[in-house]
Order: C-alpha cells, then structure tokens, then sequence
C-alpha cells in the first residue's frame, strides 16, 4: 500500500498511467475535431471562400485540460485510493476478541460487527488463531480457532439487555487458559466487574481496548406522584447541554399502540441527571405501557411503567342522598376519603359507568338496581370486575337476596339485621374476630376500638362458611364474598359510613379495601412481599429497545425478582420486561430508579481505540464519479465546439446529458398555496358572484357570462358592486368567500366528492345560497324527465337541504328590489315555478299585511329550470350573448330575468331585512306614541 | 415527392380562403374597370355592362330597342369585354429545392404556392400553364400541373426558360435562385421583350438566411457534385450573407428594370403570405 499523505493507494503502480499524460495531451491537441458533413444549397455561394486562419482549428486548451482532469481521475480512481487507511495491527499468538455485548453497545452494535469482522479477517491474514465472546453471553468454555470459523459465530453475535454479572465474569475469567491477547470492545460503561475483569485479561496477554466515546443516555424508571408522572434520565460521560425527547407510549382506544404524550428532557451543560414531568389525565396514564427516548435504540431508552403508574378507576355508587348537607352521613363520604389518594373515583349511573369500565364498582347502600342495569353489572363482574357493597338502612328493609340468592349478592340475607349494644337492644356492640388464614385479610392486625352496632344478617346457607372473610366475636359474618365469572362480588355487611360501625373511622378499613385490590400499594414491592410468589414473564427487552411479548420463558421466582428489583439488575434469566403476578404486575427495568452511570476508564498503560478516529473512506466512487462528470461537461462543451449544439437539438442534448448526471428538481410547493391565496383575496375583497365549473366548456363559459351580465346591472341598478365572477371548483376551491353559487347542471357532471360534499353542507348552513340551474325549462315540477333533471336529483341527494316548496305568492324573493308578483322568473325560458325552502306550515298572514312572514332567513336553496344565466349573459362587448324570446315581448322576458337575478342576490345579501318590512306599520305607530 | 393529389388538396385548402383572382391584360384594363367586384367567367360580351348613347358608328342591330323606346334616345348596350389571360409558371424542381432545416422543404412550399395560384387563377377565369404544358382553363389542367409539379429534377440548380411564353402573357417564377443568375437573367430578359410581365418569387429555407453553422464542415450541394470545405463555418457567415444580399440585389434590381416583381418568401412563414404576395403582383397592372 503506498501512502500519500492521509490517501493510500490499493494499487498504487497504476498511477504510472499518469505519465502517460502528457503525450495524451500532444495527441488531442494535434487532431482538430472531425468535420462535419452537411448538404447545404447555399454552398453555390461559398464557393470561392477560403478560411481567415488557414491553422487547422485545435482544441482548445481549457477543454483539453477538462479531459485530462478526467483521464486523471480515472486512473486514480482504479488505482484505489483510501481516505484515513486503516493501519495494521501487530502481534502474534492467539487473541481474545472480548465485547461488552450491554445495552450501551446496540447503538452501535452492526458498526461493532463490522469492526470485530475486520479484526478477524487481519488476525487470520496475520495467522493468528481468535476467539469471540460477550462478556453478557459467557461460553462454558473458549477454544481459538481461525478468524473465518471464528467468523460464523459472528451473526448471531447479539447484545443483552443488562450488564455483565460481576460474580459470573469472575468465574469465567478464572477458566481462562494459555496466553493470549485480548482485544476488548468496551460498551463505554463503567460496570462493577471491570477492574478484575481487566487484570485476569493482563496476566495472559496484552490488552487493547476499542471505546468509542459517545454519550449514553439511560431512563430511569417512571414515578408517580402528587398526579403527575416524573421521567428523570441520567447520561454519561457528562457533555455539554442536550435535549432528547422522551415519548409515553401505550394503547389507544381502538387498542393499536401510539405516541401519548411526549415531553422534552433538557440536560444543562454538566447535568448528569435531569428529568421532565408528564401531567395526563387518568385515562391517558393508565394507557402507558412504557416511555422511549425517540430515536435511541437501546434498551436503557426504554422504561416500561408497571401497576405502579396505574391508578385504579374506581366508581362509587350511593342511593338516592336525600340527605342534603349532612356530608359525614353521606354513604360514600369515608370511601372517597379512603380511596382518593390512591385511585381515581368516577361518579354516575350504573350505565354511565360501566362504560367507562372501571376496576372497581362500591355499591354503597344500594338495594334497587333496574334490571337492565343488574345484567350490565352482572356482565361487567362477570368479564373480571370487583363488585363491593355495602350494607344499610335501604338493604336491610329491602327484598334484596331475600328469599333467592341475588346475583349480585354473595349472600342471602335475613329480614330486618340486627341491632346490638345500641339504646333500644341487648347487649354490647361487637368486634371482630382475627382474620382467618384463608380470607385475603389474613395477617391484619384488628384494632381494639373497630366496634359494630348494627349489620344485616346472612341467611345459613351451606355456602356460606366458604364465602365468609371476616366475622365478628361471635361468629356472624361481617364481610362475605362470592366469585362470579372472572370476577368476584364482596358483602360489607355494615354500612359504608360510620353509622353502624366503628370500622370506617379505623386504619383498618383502608387496609381492608387494599387487600381487596380496590386500592393498589404504590410502593415498590419488597421481598417479603414478593416471597413464594411465581411471575411470568409477558413482555421483554431485548438490547436494542424493543419490547416483544413472549410465552416460552419460565416463571421467575418473586423473591428474586425482588431482588433483581432492588439491584435493578435484570440478568439472563430474568430479562428487563414486564413480569405478570396473580392480581399485578411489575416492571424490571434496565437502570434503577437512582441509578446514575459513569463512563468506563482505563489506566494509562492500556491502549485504547476510538471508533470515529480513523474511519477509513474509499475514494474510488468519489473520483469515478467526478471523471463521469468531467465527461458529461466534454460532451456538451465538445458540441457547442463544433457548432452541432443548436437550436432545438441543443435543447435536447442538454436535457439528456443532464438527465444522464442529475436527479430532478422537486417542484416547487409554494405555487399552490400562492394560487390559493390569491383566490381567497380576490374572492373576498369584493362581493363576488361565483359558478359551479361544470366541465362543460360552452355550459360554463355562459354560466360566467351570466353572472357577468347580472353583476353589471347590480353595479348600475343598485348599491351591491360585485366584482368579476368566479367559476369555482366544488371539490378544491375554498366555498364560504361566496354568498352565492350559480350551478348549472349537466346531465354528464359528475357528482362530487364526499369531502366536497361536508363543505357543501357546511357552506350551505352557515348561509350560502346556491341556485340549482337544470337549464331545462322542464325540472321545476321536479320530474325525471330530463337527464338534468335525474342528475340534479343525484346530486342534491346528499346535500342537506330543507323542505322546499314551489314559491309562494308572496315570498319575499318577489319583492327585496323589483316586485316580481305577477310576472314569473323567467330565464331564458319561461318556465313553471322555481322551488324555495318551504314555509313554516303556522305561517299565516296577518291582519292588514299584505304578505306572510314565512321564513327567517335566507332559503338555502333555489331550483328551477329557467337557465337565467344565458338570458343575463353578455358578451366582453357589453352586448347580449344570447337571444331571448321573440322580439319586445323576448326584451321584457329577458328585463323580468335581470330583475330576478337583482332580487335573487338582495335576498342573497339582505336576508330577511324586507320580511320585516311587515313590521313597519307598527314601528311606526309605536314612535308615534 | 409528394403525390400529385396530396399536392393538389393542399393547393386547394390554401387557395380556398381568397376571392378569385382576375388577371387581366394590360389593354384591357383601358376599357374595363376590374377589381374585386368582377367575378364574370362567361366568354366574350356576355355580361351586360352599360347603355350608352349610340354614336353614328353604331350598326342598327346594336341598338337596343327595349331601351330606347323608353325615351327619345337609342341606346346601345355595351358589354364586357373579358379577355382570358395566360399565365406561365416556372417551379423550380431541381435538387436544391429539397432542401429543408426543418420541416418543410422548399420545393414543397414552392409547389403548393405555385398550384394554388394556378387554382385562383382558374376559378377567376384565366387560363395556366407551364413550360411543356400550354395554358388551358379547367380543371383538368390542374390536375395536369398538378402531376407534372410532382416530379423531381436532378440537376442541382434549375433555370427558367421563356422560349414557350406567349407575347402579353403573365409569368411566375418560383425557385431559390441559388444557380447561375445568368440564365435566370437571360430567360427574364427574353420574357420581357416579348413583353411578359410576372413575378419572381424567391423561396428560402431558414438556415439559408442565417447561415447557423460552425465549426469544420464540409458543404455539399444536394446532388453532391459541389463541395466546399471550410475549418470555421462561423467565420463565413458574414461573407455568405453578403453574398446572398448582393444576389438579391440583383434580382431586385433585375425585376425593376424588366417590369416583373420580386421578392423572397422563406418556408417557416405562412404560406398565405406568399401566396397573397403572388396574388397581388399578379394583379398589378
């Protein structure tokens, strides 16, 4: 390999080639460029000519040294030149390839691949026998072999989702035999094995160390506190500021797994730690399945959230509260006290919350339940939810699990209950007796104050021993429970406030509801609480950060993944992932919740490689390239030489040479939004009367002459000025600049869009007016005669259009400018009636008033089949477009056809403002007064 | 080249646009006020064009006694004279011609110009021709012209011949005028003394004009038989123009001193402007 400066070259005795330069360059410059042979009539008067310079034409020097520069670039090309080449490294013996194979290295994890390919293609050139491991994924045992058998184990070579385990590489380092070198990729990390780790490699052999030094960035698990979840992330080695954006990730409604919520972690310059806050509403929370750092691939950018991020929903359920402002009597008063710190409570009917779909419905002191209701929340208990109830005055005098056992009841019930110790009974109030080992109360410890005046009783019953919890003293059950379906249904047989009992007012009743799952224990669990329990896997990480579900792992036992909790020290067994326990789960993540990192150090003596330093770059393409280039740039230069680059064929010369070297431009984005605005300015900066474009050229030509024409008789007859009209497109144009849209129909049009549709409807109740033109003369009885007709019916289906009517006499389309009442609304046919929205049927006419006051507002739409805008059409010249009628009598008919376009777009414009003429008279008289 | 019918049909669509053409002999234009009014095809004296006081050089069976018994007077009805002209044309078929830059080739555009005047020319009455074909009205002959237009000369340059011109006739002349202008000037000369007027229409192709060629070339006439080869065409470009100038100069100055009209038609125009071009130098007296 020759080496010039930071190039080397492959094969270097090609650049000998450049020599041959020179005489290259004498050559081209000796021979002028070909002739060209044209016929040409005109030669008669050529001929006679001689040339000005009688030196034949040479190359010009510029172009010359272009192709030189070609030639060049060529000939280095092949020659194989090599940007930062890669030097060898020496040694002899067998050498250990050893990789951290962590979470920090999935990064980067194919270039450590490629890197480890490379060592091993130069030990086995240098004759060296190799041996890979990942310090994460020990062999029993290393044997070396040859690079390229070494090689196969390369593809399956991955990297784990947690750090080597100290006491594991001690074992495995104390196998190690014979003397080699260790070539180690570090994963940048300080870990607790590395030191002794470094000096059991020393005593065999040298050790060099690959370390790349690049930021790691780890997520520490979520917290939930105080309503809002805290994501901190710590990072390593501590560099200047950075921002990485944390997203929350979980199901959606229809259950596919999106981003929730995103939120950004800023790490000030020399911040180790920083984190961000998520503020979620409970349903969104309760979604989230895990937090990713965005574009990270590794599993320490991923923190899963496990139970202990969820808030239970839990829906309270009181009978009628006749009782108004008695708020320490109200039935649910001590369970929203007792339940609001930990779980988010949902109030409402039973339908209401059952939609909801919470964990845990409390029936406090509910004996009517409707019977649709009862199935729903039969159903509901049934598919896995926890039903509490509780006693009271209501239950016990009702019929409720009376003579059958209710469904939503676990136990029959005696008439009346039971009163003890109070004024009016014998005896002293009860206690309660210990938890027994069977019931979930097991091990809580009753106080002695918990007293019990009053309960409702349980019927005996052969089942009734084995649905009892908790009793008292004296053995009646206080609290019973029954399974039904997934789910279960549980019995307080006291009320839920402290009227019957002491129970509310003790630190028992909490405990009670959170043994029954109704709360969830926000901490993390320990040992003794995990002890003899079994877990299963559901979900795992893998290194790179992706969370797969999996069926095939084993159980994990809990003390130990108590342990892998506290340590935050996922191993082989028991991967960072979701572990499912019988009522939670837990989440092993890959860092702790304090864990900070610190980057790997080496002592001095050990050489340690960077990954970015030297990264080698082949030139070849590069200079290939530019040689192609080069020759492009001679094609077109050589032709513009020789005068065959002219015209049209120059045109199509440089477009193919160009297409040959270049990709096309992307269009310009801005012209549509330009276009568009220029539409809404000149849409909107006058009134402006505008056309449904048919597709129909001659249809809309005359459309626009009409609107045209019944614009310039607005400007000279009235105060309304409208500007040029407008043909507008239904499916793209913007619609509500326009108070009104002429549409004529063809029977060939097709009908719009479904989105073209909503802005029609939308246009049309937000006050639009469009006059539907069937242009048959014929529609207006609405028959299906005409194909305009049938096609008007198509396409008008879908619009949202009121009741429409032929018009009324005195509707007040006759009267906004001109009085119409007499004389139809011709266009250029005279044809039947046009129909507007219809009137109210209470219209009446009132006394002394020549008209009705039919409908506030303008109709939304007018049809019929006059075609008005040929008979309003004018030429550019101003004068008529087309004929209308026969002679004076076609004159007047196209006159009453004008007046019907100005009182068409007062109404338009005006509204109802000449329906409430009808109150003149009395306004009148009133200010007469 | 093209068929004589595909000739033909073109000839026809361009001509169908005009009024037909008149014309007329110069010592006719003494007695008859022609214009575009006229569009008599009838022979001789068919046409009523006026009653005049009869003069004693009147016959008797001249007067026209429907008139004259309105009045004191006799009246003699004149009628017009029409006298058909013949009109010679000359395409020049030869292989310059047939050059092109583009998309029509002059001796296409020369062809069509030619059959289409010979169209107006024998809807308004006159009789056509060409050299080897006397001048006949009708349609026939037009379909004649048409067939014999379509063939092709070999020689590089053609040159009109006026040995076949009858005295008092008219002439069209249509060709580059890139040969020998001896010739050119010799026929035209000859014309003239027998008192032949006409037009010489010059047609070029673009690239004549402009001379857009550069670099080595070598230039060859269309049959080859000329050869010129320069190193820079660029450098020629002023001299050829010059030359091109000085010959329609020539021309120019040729046409004026014989009586006929000049000028030069290049094929990217429209071909109606030629074709108006002809109809009017036709038409002048």
């Amino acid at each position: 390999m020759f080496t010039l400066g930071p190039i080397a070259f492959t094969t270097p005795w090609l650049l000998v080639a450049l020599a041959a330069l020179p005489i290259l360059w004498l050559i081209l410059r000796a021979v002028p460029p070909a002739p060209i042979r044209r016929r040409f009539p005109g030669v008669a008067l050529l001929l006679g000519l001689t040339d000005e310079t009688t030196q034949s034409d040479r190359t010009p020097w510029w172009l010359l040294l272009l192709r030189m520069l070609a030639v060049a670039a060529i000939i280095a090309g092949f020659a194989g030149p090599l940007m930062n080449p890669q030097t060898t490294r020496d040694g002899t013996g067998p050498l250990l390839i050893v990789a951290d194979g962590t979470w920090a290295d999935a990064r980067d994890w194919d270039a450590r691949r490629d890197h480890i390919a490379d060592l091993l293609g130069e030990a086995q050139r240098a004759g060296r026998s190799t041996a890979l491991v990942t310090l994460t994924n020990l062999p029993p045992d290393v044997t070396f072999q040859t690079g390229d058998v070494t090689a196969l184990a390369l593809p399956g070579l991955e990297p784990a989702p947690f750090r080597p385990a100290p006491e594991t590489v001690a074992e495995w380092t104390a196998t190690l035999e014979g003397p080699f070198d260790t070539y180690w990729l570090s994963d940048g990390l300080d870990h607790a094995s590395r030191a002794d780790t470094l000096a059991a490699f020393e005593a065999h052999g040298t050790v060099t160390v690959f370390q790349s030094p690049r930021q790691a960035i780890a997520l520490r698990p979520p917290v939930f506190a105080d309503g809002e979840i805290t994501v901190s992330a710590a990072r390593t080695p501590i560099g200047p500021g950075r921002e990485v954006e944390v997203a929350a990730i979980g199901l959606d409604p229809a259950g596919i797994e999106r981003q929730l919520a995103t939120a950004t972690i800023t790490f000030e310059p020399g911040d180790e730690v920083s984190e961000t806050t998520f503020a979620l509403p409970p349903e969104l929370r309760n979604r989230i399945t895990r937090f990713e750092v965005a574009g990270l691939r590794s599993a320490a950018a991923v923190t899963l959230a496990d139970d202990a991020l969820k808030r239970r929903e839990i829906a309270l359920l009181a009978a009628g509260n006749a009782r108004e402002g008695l708020q320490l009597l109200s039935p649910t008063h001590y369970l929203s006290e007792a339940l609001a710190p930990t779980a988010d409570l949902i109030d409402g009917t039973v339908t209401d919350i059952l939609l909801a779909n919470p964990d845990v419905v409390i029936l406090a002191d509910v004996a009517q339940i409707a019977s649709g209701e009862a199935e729903a929340l039969q159903q509901w208990v049934e598919g896995g939810g926890l039903l509490v109830r509780f006693a009271g005055p209501r239950v016990a005098a009702s019929d409720l699990g009376r003579v059958d056992e209710d469904p939503l009841m676990p136990v029959r019930l005696r008439a009346g209950g039971r009163s003890v110790g109070g004024a009016m009974s014998w005896g002293e109030p009860k206690a309660l007796a210990p938890f027994e080992e069977t019931s979930p109360f097991y091990g809580l410890t009753v106080p002695e104050d918990v007293e019990i005046t009053a309960q409702v009783m349980a019927q005996p019953d052969p089942t009734l021993a084995e649905r009892v919890i908790a009793q008292l003293t004296d053995g009646t059950p206080l609290v019973t429970r029954k399974s039904l379906g997934e789910g279960q249904i549980v019995l307080f047989h006291v009320t839920a406030n402290a009227e019957w009992s002491t129970l509310p007012l003790s630190g028992l009743y909490v405990q009670m509801l959170e043994r029954l799952a109704v709360s969830t224990r926000p901490v993390a669990p320990t040992v003794e609480d995990l002890e003899g329990t079994s877990w299963t896997p559901e979900d795992v990480l893998d290194a790179y950060g992706r969370l797969s579900p999996t069926d095939t792992m084993p159980g994990v036992d809990g003390a130990a993944l108590a342990e892998a909790l506290a340590a935050a020290q996922p191993t082989a067994e028991m991967p960072p992932g979701l572990y499912a326990g019988e009522d939670r789960r837990i989440a092993l993540n890959v860092i702790g919740p304090e864990e900070t990192l610190a980057p790997a150090t080496w002592p001095a003596r050990i050489t340690v490689e960077g990954m970015a330093t030297s990264q080698e770059l082949d030139l070849k393409g590069w200079l290939l390239g530019g040689a192609l280039a080069l020759l492009l740039i001679d094609i077109i230069a050589s032709l513009a030489l020789s005068g065959r680059l002219r015209g049209s064929r120059a045109a199509t010369t440089l477009i193919s040479v160009l297409a040959l070297g270049l990709a096309t431009l992307p269009d310009d984005a801005f012209a549509q939004d330009e276009t568009d605005d220029r539409l809404a300015i000149a849409a909107t900066s006058d009134v402006v009367l505008a056309h449904v474009l048919t597709g129909d050229p001659r249809v809309d030509e005359v459309a626009e002459a009409g609107l045209l024409g019944i614009s310039q008789v607005l400007f000279r007859r009235t105060s309304i000025e409208p500007a040029r009209p407008i043909g507008i497109d239904v499916e793209q144009d913007e619609l509500s600049f326009f108070p009104f849209l002429y549409w004529p129909i063809t029977a060939d049009q097709p009908t719009p869009s479904a989105d073209a549709y909503a802005r029609l409807n939308r246009y049309l109740r937000s006050g639009g007016m469009i006059l539907f033109d069937t242009r048959d003369a014929d529609t207006a009885g609405f028959g299906v005669s005409t194909p305009e007709g049938r096609r008007l019916q198509q396409i008008a289906a879908p619009l949202d259009i009121p009741p429409i009517a032929p018009i009324p006499q005195d509707h007040v389309l006759t009267r906004t400018f001109y009085l119409l009442q007499d004389t139809g609304f011709p266009g250029r046919w005279n044809g039947r009636d046009i129909w507007v929205e219809a009137a109210p049927v209470d219209a009446e006419l009132a006394e002394g008033m020549p008209f009705r006051n039919l409908n506030d507002g303008v109709t939304p739409v007018v049809i019929g089949g006059n075609d008005w805008a040929a008979a309003w059409a004018v030429n550019p010249n101003g004068t008529f477009m087309l004929p209308v009628g026969r002679g004076s009598a076609g004159e007047r008919q196209r006159e009453i056809a004008l007046r019907f376009g100005v009182n068409l777009i007062m109404h338009v414009l005006t509204g109802n403002y000449k329906s409430d003429q009808v109150h003149v008279p009395a306004l009148l008289e009133r200010l007469g007064q | 080249m093209s068929s004589p019918l595909i000739l033909r049909t073109e000839s026809e669509a361009l001509a169908a646009p005009l009024p037909a053409l008149l014309a007329e002999a110069e010592h006719l234009a003494a007695t008859v006020v022609v214009g575009d009014h006229g569009r008599r095809r009838a022979g001789l004296g068919d046409t009523f064009w006026q009653y005049r006081p009869a003069a004693n050089h009147d016959e008797m069976r001249s007067i026209d006694w429907r008139r004259s018994a309105r009045s004191d007077e006799t009246f003699v009805q004149d009628k017009e004279w029409q006298i058909a002209q013949s009109v010679t044309m000359w395409v020049d078929g030869s292989a310059a011609m047939s050059f092109t830059s583009h998309t029509e080739s002059k001796a296409h555009r020369a062809r069509v110009l030619a059959l289409a005047t010979a169209i107006l020319l024998n809807r308004g009455g006159e009789r056509v021709g060409l050299p080897g074909l006397p001048p006949k009205r009708g349609t026939a002959q037009i379909a004649q012209m048409a067939g014999r237009l379509s063939t092709d000369d070999n020689a590089d340059y053609g040159h009109p011949d006026a040995a076949e011109m009858a005295p008092h006739s008219r002439a069209l002349f249509v060709s580059d005028f890139m040969g020998d202008l001896s010739k050119t000037e010799a026929a035209l000369t000859a014309a003239a003394d027998r008192s032949v007027r006409g037009a010489l229409l010059q047609v070029l192709d673009p690239a004549e004009e402009t001379f857009p060629f550069d670099g080595r070339t070598i230039f060859e006439s269309m049959s080859g038989t000329l050869r010129h080869e320069t190193l820079k065409a660029g450098d020629l470009r002023e001299r050829y123009l010059a030359r091109l100038a000085e010959r329609k100069d020539r021309l120019t100055a040729l046409a004026r001193m014989t009586g006929w009209q000049f000028t030069t038609h290049h094929t990217d125009t429209a071909a109606t402007t030629g074709l108006m071009w002809i109809y009017h130098a036709l038409a002048r007296r």
